[in-house]
């Protein structure tokens, strides 16, 4: 082992041109975006792929770049979407403003329950996530003078905002679009700064090797406490998103078959790469949308679709696909 | 080679009723290199445990520098200057081998910025290669840690415990699955480490200690049975009794 001259040093090949292009990772998936309108059967299709991508990206920030497989990321999901909702509809707040306060206050939410659930490991972290996740489902049926309970939340129709003095018309399929791809595209940005960022490394040693990073001297409890609350907070920023985009907010996507969706989702896309979230939302939903046209029973299908690439494709479609490019390795 | 670096007073510990070390009681002196044996089951590797913060002793005290380490959670013990491998491959598998080290070293500085780009932190990639340098692995720094032989990750981990400049240097069988080459290369490596700071050592094959120690602690059923240099543990009859004497082609 302590033959530095026994011939082999491997000098890894410069990336290639295509792996230095996705250096540039956030202006290559918001280019990608802005052009997925019209690649897509409708451009209500495309919005869910852009919210459910949102959604999925900070969930892998938990489950790709962590490690945490969390079974309860619908809440943050739900509180976003319902924060925003309540605001704007019980308190008059601008949808901007709305937007923010959501975001901060499912943050404070993904402090709680990673609280709790950070303390237990594996499968236990698994199931204390799904089961606070349902607590908070419960609430919102229960609370139903907030909620509209299993209604779901109406009344905050936001069909005209104002953007640097325009007016813009927001029921309009391409404007609503633009507005929220200018949500993911921030979205984007952060998470990229996150796994850039000296914190982006802890989480992957935690990953990696939890015993080993506690060793090294980091905080590994802590750390996930953070991670936990940095996923919420984008997945939240999705919630916020679907508010906007409905002007209802709909009980289902508190239930764990959200949070369901949200795995197979990343599963499918690729967990650990940048991109993989939204190449995930966008399979599920184009499946969802082409086989429910023929069966009402699309889930089967789905499902099977799901359990081969879990068993052939464990890096999902867009993972294998920069395997594949062989530029998988230097920008995961 | 001046004062004492740790002290380890009456240390005990329990495992519901079984008593894996009882009141252990030891000097440590900054600069030299100290090896732990003892057959099987002797609590050497509870003792490093206890020394590294992963167990917390149900009885006696650590002071390390004049600070006393009881109820120190397991992650500040590094930042105190106590640093270790581990008995089993430790390492970082699907990093690369300089980020392996490089978070290692990051541990020290930088936890939770989600800001600054950790590329930029330059100070701390020249640190990572450094120590991969140290431990001869610096050709291999841009291969996936999984990759590298067993006797390479063993040396990989080496350098992530060297890369935080402990003054403790606690290394748990480094020779462990080795075969006589990479041993060869491992104890070449431990003297070059022995020469600048305070190491401790677990070690089963007696040779190799015996002739790499300054000092060897021997312990048998959770208790102190000896404590000299090689040539005294080498001719006590206790010794030779519960230990060498299963060994004696070695010794």
């Amino acid at each position: 082992m302590t033959h530095p001259s026994s011939g082999e040093v491997i000098a890894k090949p410069a990336p290639s041109g295509l792996g230095r292009l996705l250096d540039h990772r956030v202006l290559l998936s918001i280019a990608v975006l802005a052009i997925l309108p019209w690649l897509l059967p409708s451009k209500a299709l495309a919005v869910n792929v852009l919210i459910y991508g949102v959604v999925v990206m900070g969930y892998n920030l938990l489950f790709g770049y962590t490690g945490l497989l969390s079974f309860g990321q619908a809440a943050f999901f739900g509180a976003g979407a319902y924060f925003t909702g309540i605001a704007i509809g019980r308190y008059g707040v601008p949808w901007f403003a709305a937007v923010a306060i959501a975001v901060g206050l499912s943050t404070c939410l993904a402090a709680v329950i990673g609280i709790i659930s950070t303390r237990t490991r594996g499968i236990y972290f698994s199931m204390v996530t799904l089961a606070l996740a349902q607590l908070v489902y419960y609430v919102a049926l229960q609370a139903s003078s907030f909620t509209g309970g299993e209604n779901g939340l109406r009344g905050f129709t936001v069909d005209r905002i104002s953007l640097f003095g325009h007016q813009v018309n927001f029921l309009d399929p391409v404007n609503k679009y633009y507005v929220l791809m200018a949500f993911a595209a921030l979205a984007m940005w952060f998470q990229s700064r996150i796994l850039n960022s000296p914190f982006g490394a802890v989480i992957e040693a935690i990953r990696e090797n939890e015993q080993r990073a506690r060793a090294c001297g980091y905080d590994v409890e802590r750390s996930k406490l953070v991670v936990f609350m940095l996923s919420g907070a984008i997945s939240s920023l999705g919630g916020c998103m679907l508010a906007l985009h409905l002007s209802i907010v709909p009980l289902d996507i508190l239930h764990y078959q959200t949070s369901g969706m949200i795995v197979m989702m990343v599963l499918l896309g690729g967990a650990r790469s940048f991109f993989g979230p939204f190449v995930g939302a966008a399979s599920f939903l184009i499946l969802e949308d082409v086989i429910s046209l023929w069966t009402p029973h699309w889930q089967i299908f789905v499902g099977a679709i799901f359990v081969l690439f879990v068993l052939f494709l464990p890096k999902g479609i867009w993972g294998t696909l920069l395997d594949v490019l062989g530029i998988g390795k230097a920008r995961r | 080679m001046s004062g004492e670096l740790l002290r380890a007073e009456g240390i005990g510990k329990r495992f519901g009723g079984f008593v894996a070390l009882e009141d252990i009681t030891l000097s440590f002196a900054a600069g030299q290199l100290t090896s732990i044996i003892g057959p099987n089951g002797a609590g050497k590797s509870t003792f490093f445990n206890i020394l590294s913060g992963v167990l917390t002793p149900t009885s006696g005290k650590l002071h390390f520098r004049g600070r006393e380490l009881n109820g120190l959670p397991q992650h500040r013990f590094v930042h105190q200057g106590i640093s270790r491998s581990y008995q089993i491959t430790n390492i970082f598998p699907d990093l690369s081998v300089h980020e392996n080290v490089r978070v290692a070293a990051q541990a020290l500085a930088v936890s939770y910025d989600i800001w600054r780009n950790r590329a930029r932190l330059t100070e701390l990639h020249a640190r990572a290669d450094a120590a991969l340098d140290a431990v001869g692995l610096l050709g291999k720094r841009s291969e996936f840690a999984k990759f590298l032989s067993h006797g390479q990750q063993r040396a990989l981990e080496i350098a992530i415990a060297l890369v935080s400049e402990p003054e403790l240097l606690l290394l748990d069988e480094p020779t462990a699955g080795m075969g006589p080459e990479e041993t060869k290369d491992m104890v070449a490596l431990l003297e070059r480490l022995a020469d600048k700071r305070t190491v401790l050592l677990v070690e089963h094959k007696m040779k190799m200690v015996l002739g790499l120690s300054k000092r060897v602690v021997v312990l048998h059923h959770g208790r102190l049975l000896a404590d000299g240099a090689p040539d005294e543990i080498r001719s006590n009859p206790e010794v030779r009794r519960v230990y060498l004497g299963q060994s004696e082609g070695y010794g």
